[in-house]
């Protein structure tokens, strides 16, 4: 019984330090794997600020002022003036779509009767 | 201590007496100091051992203890950064209300050269000199081959230099990251932005500090780390300030005016949407300041804040208001206009005689001098002087600029009668062009003041009521009728429903006196009247109007378009709907005579 008992502690301290020492481990990649991905994002975050610096430098108003005058045959863009806006009536209600499928009876009903009189 | 003699007198003595030996006496004693030396030494001995063993023992410890402490601890190679610690983007961003980009910072790379480790000084100096044709090849040479450990080359190259550099191969070419500072619209609200430049610099990074505009007021909210990239937000319309740029360019060459300003500004929050002056410069290579010469011609100098200027007539309404609001006038009242008026050896003139009555709502329709000085002479100077401060015409705007400072009004030395009636008509009183915009703000507020911000989403205003909403809309009806039929009739933007008041101010000579040919033209307006949003106050420095028989310089010939012009542009950007407005406003009846 004695040896039973000694047996178990014995097993479960190498256990716990088997535990341990994995925890340990983990926790050491898991930190390098923090400082990877940190780096990762910083390089990340310094091309995004340079997408965005790009990004601005292309979108400067006096080019793309340049690029439309440019392209105005294809895009016949103009600066937005007063007269562009227009009121909702202006704008003419969806054509109700003709079913041509469908056989229409042109002779209208009753008309034989009413000519026969 | 006593030695206790080897042969004691007393005991010898005893000894004899009896017939013992007395020499066994000796012996006595010669054993006992051997026993008690031998004792003593035991005892030194002994400490001696635990000293020494409780020295081997610390030492043997401490060697243990760190040993156990290399075994346990993970190997780590010691690091200066933190984990968090971010080296990117020291400095905020600044964007617009929109959130679009103003300015920003790039990484980028310093130029340096260690000479003594420099394989080969002549060779890398020719190379330099191709890449970079500004570097002067005999200095580099002197610098290179002399004595000197350490040469600044290039604060600032780009990736396609770097790449050159190191094609070179010199060991002693090193590079040192940089952030630098970039505005990527050139120079579109150049003045505002203001620029930056390196500051403290090291080898291994360089902070950036702000010389002038936001960028100098601002700075330590820039640069501080604890706004964790929050960019800095402006009230600025990217797309406003581009569209006003672009008019008053074309308008300042229309005019033939050596400069212009222009500012637009949102009623209900003060907040700034565009200012614009010209010349404008690159705040990414800023020009360096006049050496001499006047600085008001230097492309950095701000002719919408830092320029004080006589306003002229735009002045009048302000007239016009108090007369109401103190209850001396309406505008129907008839004023005496006939002109000359003589005020001791002074003589107030009209630019044209517009008979000898005008009522106050024609005073100002048509800029009558002589009739507002009629009206200033019954409030008073100081009633005046009184409503100019509410209005803030006496102190710097506070504009989150540190130009704005500089913005100071003149003012005359004594605010006498004469005085107060120049200044009535907009003579005698300096101010920028941002102060007549906050001004007119407050009119078409409704009265209540209006204080002009840069930063958007601020603290909201709580706005001291300078004007009774009566007066303020009564002046507006007034300078709509400026623009129906009066001065500014160019002004008419179909739709839009503008209120303005012209203003021709002759220019000051530095000697002293006035220019007869030179002016500056103001046009400040408010629109759309019915419901006024925002205000814009547009200058010309010096125009002049060519096209018809004699060169033309009011401001209703000069100004007046090109703000007109501007109003077209960017009243549909603001999302104004063009509305045909009453034919006639509320509770006003024209007046002719």
């Amino acid at each position: 019984m004695k040896i039973f008992v000694y047996l178990t502690i014995g097993l479960t301290v190498m256990g716990l330090a088997f535990w341990a020492y994995h925890v340990n481990y983990d926790t050491q990649d898991r930190q390098a794997e923090l400082r990877e991905l940190q780096r990762e994002i910083a390089s990340l975050r310094e091309g995004l600020g340079v997408l965005r610096a790009e990004w601005a430098y292309q979108n400067r108003p006096d080019r793309l002022r340049e690029l439309v005058n440019l392209n105005f045959m294809a895009l016949q863009l103009l600066p937005m003036a007063p007269e562009q806006f227009g009121s909702a009536t202006q704008v003419a209600y969806p054509q109700p779509v003709l079913e041509l499928n469908a056989p229409i009876d042109v002779v209208a009903t009753g008309v034989e009767e009413e000519g026969a009189e | 201590m006593i030695r206790t003699p080897l042969r004691p007198l007393a005991r010898i003595l005893h000894a004899r007496a009896t017939g013992a030996n007395p020499d066994e006496i000796e012996r006595e004693n010669i054993r006992l100091r051997g026993e008690a030396t031998r004792d003593s030494a035991r005892v030194q001995a002994a400490t001696r051992l635990v000293v020494m063993a409780l020295a081997f023992g610390l030492a043997f410890s401490t060697v243990g203890v760190r040993m156990a402490m290399l075994a346990a601890a993970e190997p780590a190679e010691p690091s200066l950064n933190g984990a968090e610690t971010q080296i990117l983007a020291q400095r905020a961003d600044i964007v617009d209300r929109k959130g679009r980009v103003l300015a920003t910072n790039l990484v980028t790379h310093a130029l340096y050269a260690q000479p003594p480790i420099m394989v080969d000084p002549v060779t890398t100096a020719e190379k330099l000199v191709q890449i970079f044709p500004d570097l002067d090849r005999e200095r580099l040479i002197r610098d290179f081959s002399g004595g000197r450990k350490f040469v600044w080359l290039k604060k600032k190259i780009s990736p396609e230099q770097m790449q050159a550099v190191h094609d070179i191969g010199d060991p002693g070419l090193l590079f040192g990251p940089r952030e630098m500072r970039l505005y990527p619209n050139g120079a579109l609200a150049a003045h505002v932005l203001g620029g930056a430049r390196f500051g403290q610099e090291g080898v291994s990074s360089a902070e950036i500090v702000g010389v002038a505009g936001i960028e100098k007021q601002r700075d330590q909210w820039l640069a501080d780390p604890a706004n964790q990239g929050a960019p800095l937000q402006l009230s600025l319309d990217l797309t406003l300030q581009s569209a006003v740029e672009e008019v008053l360019a074309g308008g300042m060459k229309l005019m033939n005016a050596k400069g212009a300003s222009a500012i637009l500004l949102e009623v209900e929050t003060g907040e700034v949407l565009a200012m614009a002056s010209l010349p404008d410069f690159d705040p990414n290579d800023r020009p360096a300041p006049l050496t001499k010469g006047d600085q008001s011609d230097s492309p950095l100098f701000n002719r919408a804040v830092q320029g004080v200027y006589e306003l002229g007539s735009t002045f009048k309404i302000f007239a016009a208001i108090q007369a109401m609001e103190l209850g001396l006038a309406n505008p129907e009242t008839m004023i005496d206009s006939a002109s000359p008026m003589r005020y001791g050896k002074h003589r107030i003139r009209d630019f044209h005689n517009y008979g000898k009555q005008l009522s106050l709502t024609d005073v100002i329709v048509k800029s009558s001098n002589v009739g507002t000085a009629r009206i200033v002479q019954m409030i008073g100077p100081e009633r005046q002087k009184d409503f100019l401060e509410t209005l803030g015409f006496l102190e710097p705007t506070g504009l989150e600029l540190v130009e704005a400072g500089a913005g100071k009004p003149i003012l005359p030395q004594k605010w006498s009668e004469i005085s107060a009636m120049t200044i009535g008509y907009g003579h005698g009183l300096s101010a920028s062009p941002m102060h007549l915009a906050a001004a007119y703000a407050t009119i078409a507020n409704g009265g209540k003041r209006v204080i002009p911000t840069l930063i958007h989403g601020g603290p909201k205003q709580g706005g001291q009521q300078v004007m009774s909403p009566a007066a303020a809309r009564r002046a507006l009806a007034m300078m709509r009728a400026v623009v129906t039929r009066g001065t500014a009739s160019f002004g008419e933007v179909p739709g839009y429903q503008v209120a303005g008041k012209t203003g021709t101010a002759d220019k000051a000579k530095p000697t002293g006196g006035y220019y007869d040919d030179k002016v500056i033209a103001t046009f400040a307006a408010a629109f759309p009247v019915t419901d006024p949003k925002y205000v814009l106050v547009l200058s010309l420095d010096e125009p002049v109007e060519t096209s018809g028989g004699e060169p033309r310089r009011t401001a209703g010939w000069t100004a007046v378009p090109v703000a007109a012009e501007v109003i077209r542009r960017v009243a549909p950007l603001l999302g104004l709907r063009p509305e045909p407005g009453p034919t006639e406003l509320e509770g006003i009846t024209l007046v002719r005579n």
